[in-house]
């Protein structure tokens, strides 16, 4: 079953989940009766940590391919063990800072060695094809992991519209960056705004998702909202967030943790226990939720889908 | 001030104070507060409670002489040991969760990553001073050479500052705090040892001249 969205809804007409929640929670509070019960749930707020800080919105997605039939690491964890360095580099920092990030109007420019450049707002973007779930793994470069039902839908949908000129050989992305509302990205040792690259064949591979959502939502904040990259078989910091600029380029694009540190982040950055990090192995990770640490697989477990694309590659040299 | 640091009783607030760290975990850890990868946590928090203990142990000795409060001696061989105790439960976290208790599988480690093997070196040099850290052995030892040995507490410390330096990825601003920290303790220690020679010396060529003339 598809289920259409209503058309003349828009992005920015959607009642952010923090607005109707508090209305909820105000309800909630006047069943409450007396003190003990406030001094109850303040408690509560003190114990776990609030979750109706997020712009979340449900979202009507079709079942997509590739999902994992893995446990699904929890929300809240998804949501408070984030590295989105503009909004600080604690992994609890971005689902703090992130909160009044203004993630509406948004346009994401399309550019570049295209045929028809073209400025997408995020109601273009969410009526471009059927929404769809997949389920993927994702593995930090810090060796934890977490498996997330990510919406969105293949990045090829959006670079089909735009066609490619023959000059187009890697595609550069470009997160948003205002100092103003990301003032503890100062000091965190990266040059901002932050900067990714896919070589065409990879951004144009079935696998790579433009994600608007998770969790049947939109993204929350500090997962990168409006709009992210979610690139599987590589390491988590290629999946750029918060998209404002998709460009088509001829040589090989900039990416910020491979300026920061050449010989620790490469370009590719594919999963790969065999070639490890300078400093760490990679041979094993944290899956969120668990005590010991499992093996690492080759492409994160998605060699059927890309392992085609690297073939003849020396992987130690092209990490 | 004097009276209540001589106080045998003293003693007993300032124990119960050096485990609040470790109560704040567990308690984090009976309320499901340890976050989305609670051994990463605890493996940090108990990290940096190690550095802290070392830097409040070698923060002593600076403090009585600018205070002129000797009897804060008293209380660094406790601070002493509560930074092994954390860096004991530090290595417990690595040891288990990390490497499974496999023991060849993290020799190999601590030979391959130079963020641990400078870890490990930090927490076996702390071995020996946690061991003789006893009035016998003191005694046993003697008090000069027991010092001597108690000094690779300074070079634990700097272990302790490169290892979390060269764990982090793009933001130093934690480790640089500590690691100034360290320096202005054990440049304190340089000038100390630079005025004592400075003041021994011309001491002595009185004394030299003195006995000359007696002779």
């Amino acid at each position: 079953m598809l289920i259409r969205r209503s058309p003349d809804l828009t992005y920015a007409d959607i009642t952010p989940k923090s607005v109707y929640l508090n209305r909820r929670k105000f309800l909630q509070g006047m069943g409450i009766a007396g003190v003990v019960g406030l001094a109850g749930t303040r408690l509560m707020d003190l114990i776990s940590p609030s979750r109706d800080v997020y712009a979340g919105t449900k979202l009507a997605t079709v079942k997509g391919p590739f999902s994992t039939d893995e446990k699904i690491t929890p929300f809240n964890d998804v949501t408070h063990y984030n590295n989105f360095y503009e909004f600080g580099t604690d992994k609890s920092d971005p689902a703090k800072n992130a909160q009044n990030f203004k993630t509406s109007p948004w346009g994401v420019s399309v550019e570049g060695e295209v045929a028809k450049p073209r400025t997408f707002t995020m109601d273009d973007i969410l009526k471009l094809a059927p929404l769809e779930e997949r389920i993927y793994r994702h593995r930090c470069v810090e060796a934890w992991s977490i498996v997330v039902p990510w919406i969105g839908f293949s990045l090829n949908t959006v670079i089909k519209l735009v066609e490619p000129t023959p000059k187009a050989k890697y595609v550069a992305f470009q997160s948003f960056y205002d100092l103003k509302q990301m003032p503890e990205s100062r000091g965190t040792g990266l040059n901002y705004p932050y900067v990714e690259g896919l070589r065409l064949d990879e951004a144009m591979n079935p696998l790579t998702l433009l994600c608007v959502g998770m969790y049947g939502e939109t993204l929350p904040n500090q997962d990168g909202a409006p709009v992210r990259m979610v690139i599987p078989w590589k390491y988590g910091f290629k999946s750029i967030k918060s998209i404002v600029k998709i460009k088509f380029v001829k040589g090989e694009p900039p990416a910020t943790w491979n300026l920061m540190a050449p010989s620790e982040y490469g370009f590719y950055s594919n999963v790969n226990p065999t070639v490890d990090h300078p400093r760490w192995s990679q041979a094993k990770e944290r899956r969120l939720g668990e005590i010991f640490r499992r093996d690492t697989l080759m492409f994160n477990g998605y060699g059927d889908q890309v392992a085609s694309m690297y073939a003849g590659m020396n992987l130690k040299k092209n990490y | 001030m004097h009276r209540l640091l001589s106080n045998k009783w003293t003693k007993v607030p300032v124990f119960l104070i050096c485990l609040a760290p470790l109560a704040t975990l567990i308690w984090r850890a009976l309320t499901g507060r340890l976050g989305a990868n609670p051994v990463e946590f605890l493996q940090h928090a108990t990290g940096l409670w190690t550095l802290r203990f070392l830097i409040f142990t070698l923060t002593i000795t600076p403090l009585r002489k600018l205070l002129k409060l000797p009897e804060l001696i008293r209380f660094r061989r406790m601070l002493g040991l509560f930074a092994f105790f954390y860096v004991c439960l530090h290595f417990l976290t690595y040891i288990g969760p990390d490497q499974s208790f496999n023991l060849a599988a993290m020799w190999k480690d601590v030979e391959k990553r130079r963020y641990i093997t400078v870890g490990f070196l930090g927490f076996v040099l702390l071995i020996p001073l946690a061991i003789t850290s006893t009035a016998g052995w003191i005694r046993r030892l003697g008090g000069k050479r027991w010092q001597t040995l108690h000094r690779s507490i300074y070079i634990a410390a700097i272990c302790g500052v490169i290892h979390y330096y060269w764990l982090v990825k793009s933001d130093v601003r934690n480790p640089l705090f500590y690691a100034a920290l360290v320096s202005i303790l054990l440049l304190w220690r340089l000038g100390d040892w630079f005025a004592k020679k400075g003041r021994l010396a011309p001491a002595k060529t009185e004394m030299n001249r003195a006995s000359a003339n007696a002779s």
